[in-house]
């Protein structure tokens, strides 16, 4: 009972993109289209997981002092793993989403909840908040990126829903994603009232 | 030419912040007032032509000779985050003064991405460098370039906001919503620039 209300702190009442805004970056950089943003949410939420797990396993052997850069390792090879992984195997993806994949190593969401809950908690909650966390920002990517590549494009997972005179290219370029995610806070704020 | 094509291009067309959203944070985080815009531009500067450095030559002496470019990713961060410790304590013994202005920043520059992302675009030469081939000096350029844009970006968004908030704001955009719109309004007006690199190349050639 307690893991499901982990789980459901990060997706709803802690989300990382709207409400604590952390992980602008890729947050940004990713949501051209619904699938890009839904790709990074996961690949973000894979690290989150893996590196949350082994955190808590490890907390007790990592000297305090040292423990930033501790923490700094373990992301960074779950970091090189995915990447491998996605060359492999998906490698128009890794194409697409570039850079975005190693700068996973300096999310302020991995080593914010490593440090806040990872390093206090023993691992099956860890799990569950890496799991809450890492869908939380992939259901707030794939909705920016769903209204973005609908306002700019008419698609949404490429599936056509406006007509091409209502397309305004400005929402896939950068302008849009601030403008997009600018007004999507607002709403968000608006409703937690 | 070139050369100047590159700043042109990284400061203005291709701006890091406003059209490759590296370096976010920072931009949203201390961009409140002029003068810790300021601070925050001239650390970053300062952080990313040293790690750029550092790092290009890691991975062309150490990494690519003995084959271990997979770990590019790990040996980058851990560079940087050390070598931003070691600016602070250099330069906390040789120029006190500068440290005061930046002494605040430094430590939040380890998990500003545009460091990382910058030297990975160098160290794997996938950067634009306008038809020069890449290597230290281009590099060196082009991470001093896109540091001046992120820097000039920071502080014409810093005084942005500044003026903001003199104005009364609907209170269902007040804060961070407000401050990205603004944003999003800043990108528009950059990229006005696109093209003029292309422009001023063929003017030239």
């Amino acid at each position: 009972m307690n893991n499901w209300k982990v789980f459901l702190n990060g997706l709803v009442k802690e989300n990382p993109t709207f409400v604590l805004l952390l992980g602008m970056c890729p947050t940004l950089g990713t949501t051209s289209s619904a699938l890009n943003g839904m790709s990074m949410g996961l690949a973000t939420t894979f690290v989150l997981i893996c590196s949350n797990i082994v955190i808590a396993l490890l907390k007790n052997l990592i000297p305090d002092k040292v423990r930033i850069p501790a923490y700094i390792v373990v992301i960074a090879s779950f970091v090189t793993l995915l990447q491998m992984l996605m060359q492999a195997y998906l490698p128009s993806l890794y194409a697409s989403l570039g850079l975005f994949i190693p700068l996973i190593v300096v999310n302020c969401i991995i080593l914010g909840r490593a440090e806040a809950f990872a390093a206090k908690n023993t691992a099956i909650p860890s799990l569950f908040d890496g799991l809450g966390m890492g869908l939380g920002f992939t259901w707030a990517l794939t909705l920016l990126g769903a209204v973005r590549e609908l306002l700019g494009t008419g698609a949404v997972f490429g599936f056509t829903l406006l007509p091409s005179s209502t397309n305004m290219l400005a929402f896939v370029l950068a302008p849009g994603a601030f403008i997009v995610l600018g007004y999507l806070i607002a709403i968000v704020n608006k409703i937690k009232k | 030419m070139e050369y100047i094509l590159i700043f042109i291009s990284a400061i203005f067309v291709n701006n890091i912040v406003l059209s490759q959203f590296l370096g976010i944070c920072p931009f949203l985080g201390v961009s409140k007032k002029i003068e810790t815009a300021k601070g925050m531009g001239l650390a970053v500067t300062f952080v990313l032509v040293i790690a750029t450095i550092v790092t290009y030559l890691l991975q062309i002496w150490v990494l690519n000779p003995f084959g271990l470019q997979y770990l590019q990713t790990i040996v980058f961060i851990l560079v940087i985050a050390a070598l931003v410790q070691m600016v602070e304590i250099v330069l906390k013994k040789l120029s006190p003064s500068l440290y005061q202005a930046l002494g605040v920043f430094l430590p939040l520059i380890t998990t500003n991405c545009c460091i990382l992302g910058v030297a990975i675009l160098v160290a794997n030469g996938t950067y634009n460098g306008q038809g020069l081939e890449p290597n230290l000096l281009t590099g060196i350029i082009y991470a001093l370039a896109t540091a001046l844009g992120f820097a000039l970006a920071l502080i014409v968004f810093a005084g942005l906001r500044e003026q903001l908030s003199l104005v009364r704001i609907p209170k269902g955009i007040e804060g961070m919503p407000i401050a990205l719109i603004t944003a999003g309004l800043l990108a528009l007006a950059f990229m006005g620039f696109s093209g003029i690199d292309k422009g001023i190349a063929l003017f030239f050639s």
